[in-house]
């Protein structure tokens, strides 16, 4: 385990007004950056020739009802060169969009896709947000805090439309 | 309308039921239908240790048209509901149902929004297996089992013309 | 002028060589593939949202039923996450008992990718004896934990049960004689023409589209990229044991397939080395608040009884915070990002399916192909349905 975190020390030295919190848990790095500036931040940590965050392990989204602003979407970022990782987390208001990172790593189209689907974000400049794991016309955002685990209509007989 | 009604009253029906019965009942083919973890367990039991071709079931076919029998193996969500039906639909008659393992009975541990409680809310089912996976060996016990229940089938009880000796299903 | 009109045909979710409930929507110019769009959710179960209103011992048996081809290798990255929560150490014995069940589980689901993989390109042999083989694993694993498919077998803090000395014999025998089988394999596939004419230059990701798409597992290390998460991000002993990663330099179907080979072999030797260097000691952490005592103490003694309801019913209260815990499964690097509010019921359980990526990338490998080969690219990536819809 290196003892110095090259990211988060370049995020210091380039961005110091954008860190809005940064904690150390476990060993794991994670900061938390206003929405506005995910695309400017995610470019930089792409291309910067010391840090190399070329691989996006994840996207996912959270909710975090009733704090506002209410969702949370998290970044969970991995550089090959210095084996080291870590995670961004942008807060986003209930109705507000997120820029999205598709145009950086390819990896996101899909995951930007699961996560409006189940949270309801939706992304700018993404190419084709529509519903992945759900079908089209389908009411809700089932990962919401206020959804109910066994939905809304459970008790009234399923038929299917052929 | 059919042979079955012209023979109805005569003798020659219950020996053209034993022997279209006997027919039936040893070359059940089932349709692939494996879903989820079930499915794994449905293969295991036409492979070496289990075999169920010596049971009849020589073939898996691909197309719903040449089979007889749907083993739905697997959690049905709301999503794959129609897709279901249909080739329930597209299968000729006579057909039977088997539904393997918790989740294809009653939705097994899945009480979600996007699971449907059990196969028999859109198809009529026959046998039910319980078991998350039940081992291969009950899905033959339950082969076995509707080899029986064709077994005790009438010609003159079709579905869609009931006959005059129609035993009231 | 009449313009071009490309056929759109759907590979739809009952197929057999999507190997489970995959829609293609293929358009394609003759043969063709102009554009390949893949539709999935058609086992979506909502198992993220399920762990959320159970207890953390409770979400164990759901994380089995995602990558229904790898169940041991699912539970550890779920209980090394929560582990890793609650900064628990895991005793030494049950640590390589992990390693040992999860490279045997490693094999078992590429048994089952070679089987099925082969079965869909047209070689009809050796689906069965690769099944006969994962028979002896299954038969390994539900001695010890009880369930073939879904065992269930580790708890957070160890592993639920000791391993019993009749199956030690039994592990002993099947990795003596693996070797052999895998020799059959190789004899009727590697140097096969029509396998090599099937398989070569088909279905090829370069190793900077890889890294893009977020492919892990032997798809990446196929294309020529030597990553690996035992390597990199050491879990469970994982760095005491002596072995090599496999990797390919073109990318192609046929790397995949030598790619996951030799990883067979290395897990057998991980299984052979865990054996014989198995260190004696408990099995379960001796945590109170977390680990279920002994079925013979909960039936004689009042407080182990006790101690059992209150973990089964209500469980434990972890610390506030957030975690990420990933391990090697056998499609790839399968995490999950567990956020606790400090009550008894996480807040939300997030899990990183390596297939869902791997399909992602699954376009780019197949248009400008034929048609026949789309089968070839679908099973090489060796997706798993219940993991990508969760």
């Amino acid at each position: 385990m290196a003892d110095v975190h090259l990211g988060l020390k370049k995020l210091r030295e380039k961005f110091p007004s954008s860190i809005l919190a940064e904690k150390t848990f476990r060993g794991e790095v994670t900061v938390t950056v206003p929405k506005g500036m995910i695309l400017e931040i995610c470019r930089f940590l792409y291309s910067d020739p010391d840090l190399r965050y070329h691989f996006l392990t994840d996207l996912c989204g959270l909710d975090l009802f009733p704090d506002t602003p209410r969702f949370g979407v998290v970044y969970l970022l991995y550089s090959m060169k210095n084996n080291e990782r870590l995670r961004l987390k942008a807060r986003i208001g209930e109705g507000e969009s997120v820029a999205s990172v598709e145009s950086i790593w390819k990896a996101a189209d899909w995951l930007e896709r699961e996560v409006y689907d189940l949270f309801g974000i939706p992304f700018e400049n993404h190419p084709d947000l529509r519903r992945i794991l759900l079908w089209e016309g389908y009411e809700g955002h089932p990962l919401r805090k206020d959804y109910p685990v066994e939905g809304p209509d459970f008790d009234k007989p399923f038929v299917p439309e052929v | 309308m059919g042979i079955e009604t012209s023979l109805e009253n005569t003798p020659f029906l219950p020996v053209l039921d034993k022997v279209v019965n006997w027919g039936r009942k040893y070359s059940i083919w089932p349709v692939t239908f494996g879903l989820a973890c079930c499915a794994l367990e449905m293969m295991v039991a036409s492979m070496a240790t289990w075999d169920i071709a010596r049971f009849g079931s020589e073939v898996f076919r691909p197309s719903p048209r040449q089979a007889d029998l749907m083993i739905v193996a697997g959690t049905l969500t709301k999503k794959m509901a129609p897709m279901v039906k249909r080739i329930y639909e597209q299968m000729p008659e006579p057909k039977w149902v088997i539904a393997l393992g918790a989740c294809a009975c009653s939705g097994g541990i899945f009480r979600t929004y996007s699971v449907v409680q059990g196969v028999d809310q859109i198809l009529p089912v026959d046998f039910y297996v319980p078991g998350c996976p039940p081992k291969p060996e009950a899905l033959l016990a339950a082969l076995v089992k509707l080899q029986k229940k064709i077994e005790g089938e009438s010609l003159a009880n079709r579905k869609d013309v009931p006959g005059r000796l129609a035993l009231g299903k | 002028m009449a313009e071009k009109q490309y056929m759109t045909i759907n590979m739809g979710p009952q197929h057999p060589a999507t190997h489970g409930v995959l829609r293609l929507v293929l358009e394609l110019d003759g043969e063709v593939i102009v554009k390949a769009i893949p539709h999935i959710g058609h086992l979506h179960r909502g198992v993220e949202k399920l762990s959320e209103s159970k207890t953390y011992h409770q979400v164990i048996p759901l994380t089995d039923r995602l990558d229904y081809t790898n169940a041991m290798g699912n539970n550890l990255a779920y209980v090394l996450a929560v582990e890793k929560l609650l900064g628990l150490e895991v005793p030494k014995r049950a640590q390589y008992l992990r390693v040992m069940m999860a490279e045997l589980q490693r094999i078992a689901a590429h048994l089952i990718w070679l089987g099925t993989h082969v079965l869909d390109i047209g070689a009809l042999t050796p689906i069965f004896y690769t099944f006969r083989e994962r028979e002896d694993v299954l038969r390994i694993f539900e001695e010890v934990a009880g369930g073939r498919l879904t065992p269930t077998y580790l708890r957070i803090g160890g592993v639920s049960k000791d391993l019993p000395e009749e199956t030690k014999g039994k592990i002993k025998a099947f990795v003596e004689s693996f070797p052999k089988h895998l020799q059959d394999y190789e004899t009727l596939l590697t140097q096969n023409v029509i396998w090599l004419k099937r398989t070569k230059e088909i279905g090829i990701l370069s190793k900077e589209d890889a890294i893009n798409w977020g492919v892990t597992g032997p798809t990446l290390r196929a294309s020529a990229v030597k990553w690996d998460v035992r390597k990199a991000f050491p879990y469970s002993s994982y760095d005491a044991f002596d072995f090599d990663i496999p990797f390919g330099s073109v990318g192609d179907v046929y790397d995949r397939y030598i790619v996951r080979m030799r990883e067979m072999e290395w897990s057998n030797a991980i299984v052979r080395q865990a054996l014989e260097r198995l260190p004696k000691g408990p099995v379960l952490a001796e945590d109170p608040k977390i680990g279920l005592p002994p079925k013979e103490a909960v039936q004689t003694d009042m407080a182990a009884l006790i101690r059992h309801f209150k973990i089964a019913s209500e469980g434990f209260y972890p610390p506030p915070g957030e975690v990420y815990a990933s391990v090697e499964s056998a499609k790839g690097e399968l995490g999950f990002y567990i956020v606790s509010d400090g009550s008894n019921h996480p807040f939300r359980v997030r899990i990183r399916p390596p297939s869902f990526l791997n399909l992602g990338a699954l376009p780019k490998m197949i248009e400008g192909g034929l048609i026949a080969d789309v089968v070839s690219a679908i099973g090489s990536v060796d997706i798993v349905l219940g993991e990508i819809d969760r």
